[in-house]
């Protein structure tokens, strides 16, 4: 019985996990404020949060950049923070903290009468919470309770706006296919663990390599996890919610939506898989422990009918906050490619894809929130013009698009590069080329933003009034221009940190 | 500057760019001089260039090489050789007097000149990069600005052939793309034995790996770079993106597309594709000079039946284009050397083609053809400039499109003869559409409805002028263009040809 087998903990093992004992500090002292004044001051829930994020931050920068090769077992084999979680948890909580901070300025959120605005801020910082620690597990206990946990705090993000049907209907929406995709997953999960009989990543390994564990089960068990875990990253087929979702949950939400649980979904996809069934980095051993079986050509497909299927639809859009949701879709698609192998280099290119795509993409959406505040619409038809009436910001949209569309110099364009780079090297060509003609297909859903807000004479009698954006706004976009601009021109150091998150992942412990 | 010779050239239109970024938007004048000196300062350098390059070898000059992104082996490799020459002298010149032909734009003026400076520094890299990794990030760097430029400043139809240009660019530039990471990941360094970006060790053969030898993907990548290039120059069939551009794009803007943006397909092609896979651009060769065929006849036919002058001038580039092609193919020295020549040349005659076209539109506000008439008695002038430019480009003997023009069917006529002679009918329906236009416009009875306009204004004069100057020099004595790059092609045909 492993479960029972807890050491005491070191005092560097637990250190190793003050960021997320920050978080939770955080999250309750911001829940129990928010409380004492009865909602009245959401200053004080979003303070404590920003000032709690901040914190958790300051100390997961610098586990990254110590470069700290050791693996500290958290709750003895539950959990583990590693180069691997280190990496995610400054993603993660990055994204939070620009979450919060451009919510603060966002009349969707703060606009609201009578309604609690502070429970947005506490929420926020679970959800950070939830998603540090799903990057963390290493034991299908702690695997489905982390991916339960950041579920039901996403479910009640998602139906904030109480009053709106919308948001109700996209609440309602992400439970029934969560729990369906749950009871999936957790199929899978209790098949694994009747195989191998033990709940820890490495159990599960060291159980399959002494063999005994039928093939065809492994397939089933492995398909049914694999199902699960796209339904958080909203892989095709099973990211039929998330369009709903992201348009109607409030923007902001949908930003933080479109990158966090995606990126924590990948997250525990590469510490479950790598650490469970790849074969290794030997290209003549198969890629994975599951016998006669092409596990490379079921994730390709996946990826490519991903990339296809979000693409077209997007094509089509018509709303600027739902095009963003099928553009995060047929990212997703392009993420899938460095799965494909569970090769090193296909891992590294992915945190490094998904370390530009949290810029980009926040970015991006993070305009959607501001131009809602003056114009109270997300329709492509009112975007004409905002090119002259907001030239700062629309510049910098511009710059997102086209790093979202992979064209240098922008980082999008590094980030597939090494993703394709890494394909390439393992001669998967279909692959490479159906990503090559998708990203020709994205340009132009991208650029259809561009040419209503820059190319498209505004009508005679629009209105032509310069906007005038929150100084917070201007800061948070200015912020993530920086890196989507740098990191496509360079990039040694981030792709360097990428490689370490990979290379000191624990594997067998 | 004297070191870093090229990155100066390249950089310092976006250093003015950044600059005009920063003046109030209202001060147009300040913005209009800051541009022509940010382009005026690569002109003075590329006359530096000029004098101090060294014709005598094959070798690249004026070399700068540091080590970028050590992990993927990128580079930040600038050098240029006698193929780079001439075209970072016209990207120079034209970028320059481009601006200043700019000068009555109206809207916008900063986010314009701003961009006009971006695209000057993404072509300029284009010539330099000697690395293969940085060459493709100057080639999509010119997208954004040019869409912009075409699609803000444009014609009527200008969101519909901005993006269109910008979407056939951008599927060559994916398969271009493709085979660059196909070549690094197959050419090794022969110094650390790692993958590389280097052009310079992708076109040593010894360093492809065994992957990269077999034929077969030698074809496949060979055909891969060629359509990315192809859609550049433009090619028949992936030409449909130019005649829309033109005709939307403003006068400057169609200058810097004919006259440097087309260059590069051939530069391309001459630069990567040739040296790197030189056994396929044997086996290739043939179809090369049909395809060069098609494209002077079909452009020149198409160019006969338009009735706008810019579209007109649009599909006389695509014929033109198709001399190069014709050139490049022949793998002979008077075939190659015409070849690069006629790039240069049609680079200053389509130029001074599309600013004289610019001039009457800005007063008529019509390119159309049959709204003209006997324009000759209204702006003698301008009929003079014009006819000048238009007669060289049906390559009248003592301007320069005659040299080139001649010395790629000299060198085409021994290795590929029905294609040569066939090619030779276009000249023909060159000068027929040409002098057809200039009769229909300049002579014939005076239409009174244009009374009003002015002849040529002294700015129009100065953008005019210097062109002009180049291509009758080059007409009575091409020898300048000639020595620069002659060392450097002969060299490029030993290592193809054998």
């Amino acid at each position: 019985m492993e479960l029972l087998n807890l050491n005491i903990p070191s005092w560097s093992d637990m250190a190793a996990w003050i960021p997320e004992a920050v978080l939770c500090g955080t999250f309750l002292v911001a829940l129990v404020g928010d409380l004492l004044v009865r909602g009245r001051r959401p200053w004080l829930p979003f303070a404590i949060s920003v000032f709690g994020l901040v914190t958790a931050g300051s100390y997961a920068v610098a586990t990254v950049l110590h470069a700290d090769p050791a693996a500290h077992s958290i709750m003895g084999k539950l959990m583990v923070v590693d180069g691997l979680a280190g990496f995610f948890r400054l993603l993660f909580i990055f994204t939070g903290l620009a979450t919060v901070l451009f919510a603060w300025t966002s009349e969707e959120i703060m606009g609201r009468k009578r309604e609690n605005k502070g429970e947005f801020y506490f929420l926020t910082v679970l959800l950070t919470l939830a998603m540090c620690v799903m990057a963390e597990a290493r034991d299908l206990l702690m695997l489905f309770l982390s991916m339960e946990g950041v579920g039901l705090v996403s479910y009640v993000m998602a139906g904030y706006m109480r009053t709106s049907l919308r948001s109700t209907e996209a609440s309602l929406k992400y439970v029934i296919f969560g729990a369906v995709s749950s009871a999936i997953m957790l199929y899978g999960l209790s098949l694994l663990y009747g195989m191998t009989g033990s709940l820890t990543f490495s159990g599960i390994r060291a159980g399959l390599l002494a063999g005994g564990a039928d093939p065809f089960g492994l397939l089933v068990a492995a398909i049914l996890i694999l199902a699960g875990m796209s339904y958080k990253i909203a892989a095709v087929p099973f990211h039929y919610w998330a369009p709903d979702v992201y348009e109607g949950a409030p923007t902001p939400i949908s930003a933080l939506f479109s990158v966090g649980p995606k990126a924590a979904g990948f997250a525990l996809m590469i510490r479950f898989f790598y650490t469970t069934l790849a074969a290794g980095n030997d290209p003549a051993a198969g890629s994975t422990l599951i016998a006669d079986f092409n596990w490379p050509l079921l994730v390709a497909v996946m990826s490519a009918a991903t990339m296809i299927y979000a693409n077209l639809v997007a094509l089509r859009q018509t709303n600027v906050k739902r095009l963003l949701a099928y553009s995060s879709i047929s990212h997703v698609g392009y993420i899938l490619m460095g799965f494909v192998l569970l090769t090193g280099e296909g891992l590294q290119a992915i945190l490094f894809y998904l370390l530009v795509y949290t810029f980009m993409n926040l970015g991006a959406f993070f305009f959607v929130v501001a131009i809602n505040n003056h114009l109270k619409s997300e329709d492509l038809q009112d975007y004409v013009g905002l090119g002259f009436r907001a030239p700062w910001a629309a510049s910098m949209m511009v710059i997102f698009l086209g790093s979202l569309a992979g064209i240098p110099p922008f980082a999008g364009f590094v980030g597939k590069l090494y993703i394709f780079t890494a394909v390439m090297d393992r001669q998967m060509f279909w692959l490479v080329i159906v990503a090559a003609v998708n990203s020709v297909i994205g340009l132009y859903y991208y650029f259809k933003v561009v040419k209503a807000m820059f190319l498209t004479r505004p009508a005679e009698g629009a209105d032509a009034s310069p906007l005038k954006l929150h100084w917070l706004q201007y800061t948070i976009l200015g912020v993530l221009t920086v890196p989507t601009l740098v990191l496509g021109i360079y990039f040694g150091q981030f792709k360097a940190l990428a490689d370490q998150a990979i290379a000191l992942m624990t594997v067998h412990m | 500057m004297g070191e870093h010779i090229l990155s100066w050239m390249t950089f310092f239109p976006v250093i003015g760019a950044a600059v005009i970024a920063f003046i109030p938007s209202e001060r147009k004048e300040i913005i209009k001089t800051v541009a022509a000196a940010a382009a005026a300062v690569p002109l003075i350098l590329a006359v530096q260039l000029f004098v101090n390059f060294d014709r005598g070898t094959a070798a690249f000059q004026f070399i700068e090489h540091y080590t970028w992104i050590k992990s993927f082996n990128i580079e930040y490799f600038m050098g240029i050789d006698g193929l780079s020459v001439p075209m970072v002298l016209l990207t120079a010149l034209l970028s320059f007097l481009c601006i200043i032909a700019s000068w009555r734009i109206e809207k916008a003026v900063k986010g314009y000149f701003a961009l006009f400076l971006l695209l000057e520094t993404a072509m300029m890299g284009v010539f330099c990069a000697l690395d293969f990794f940085l060459f493709y990030l100057f080639w999509e760097l010119m997208l954004l600005p040019m869409y912009f430029l075409i699609g803000i400043w444009g014609g009527p139809r200008r969101e519909y052939a901005a993006i269109k240009f910008f979407l056939y660019t951008l599927a060559g530039s994916v398969l271009m793309l493709l085979a660059m990471i196909a070549f690094y990941l197959n050419v090794q360094d022969p110094t650390t034995g790692g993958h590389t970006f280097n052009m310079l060790y992708m076109m040593d053969q010894s360093n492809h790996s065994a992957w990269l030898q077999m034929t077969n993907i030698r074809h496949l990548l060979w055909i891969g770079l060629f359509i990315g290039f192809a859609i550049k120059v433009p090619i028949f069939p992936f030409h449909t993106w130019l005649p829309d551009a033109h005709v939307e794009a403003p006068t400057a803007v169609s200058v810097i597309l004919a006259g440097v943006l087309l260059k590069m397909g051939t530069y391309g092609i001459l630069r990567i594709s040739y040296p790197i896979l030189p056994d396929a651009a044997v086996w290739f060769s043939y179809a090369l000079a049909v395809l060069g065929a098609i494209n002077i006849l079909y452009g020149a036919y198409c160019a006969m039946a338009q009735t706008d002058m810019k579209k007109l001038v649009a599909y006389s580039s695509i014929s033109h284009m198709g001399y190069v092609l014709l050139g490049m193919a022949a793998f002979t020295t008077a075939g190659i050397n015409g070849a690069v020549l006629q790039m240069f040349n049609h680079g200053t005659i389509t130029a001074m083609m599309f600013l004289c076209v610019g001039v009457v539109y800005d007063r008529a506000h019509t390119r159309e053809i049959s709204g003209f008439g006997g324009l000759g008695l209204q702006m003698p002038l301008y009929a003079s400039f014009f006819s000048f430019a238009l007669f060289a480009a049906i390559g009248l003997p003592g301007l320069s499109g005659f040299v080139s023009e001649a010395m790629i069917f000299i060198g085409i006529f021994p290795v590929y003869r029905t294609v040569a002679m066939i090619s030779a009918l276009g000249i023909i329906i060159g000068a027929a559409y040409v002098l057809w236009m200039l009769q229909r416009v300049f002579l014939g009875p005076r239409n009174e409805k244009w009374d009003s306009l002015p002849d040529i204004n002294a700015r129009e004069m100065f953008t005019l002028v210097p062109i002009g100057l180049i291509v009758l020099i080059l007409g009575v004595y091409p020898m300048p263009v000639l020595d620069l790059m002659k060392v450097s092609l002969n060299h490029l045909i030993k290592v193809v040809a054998g």
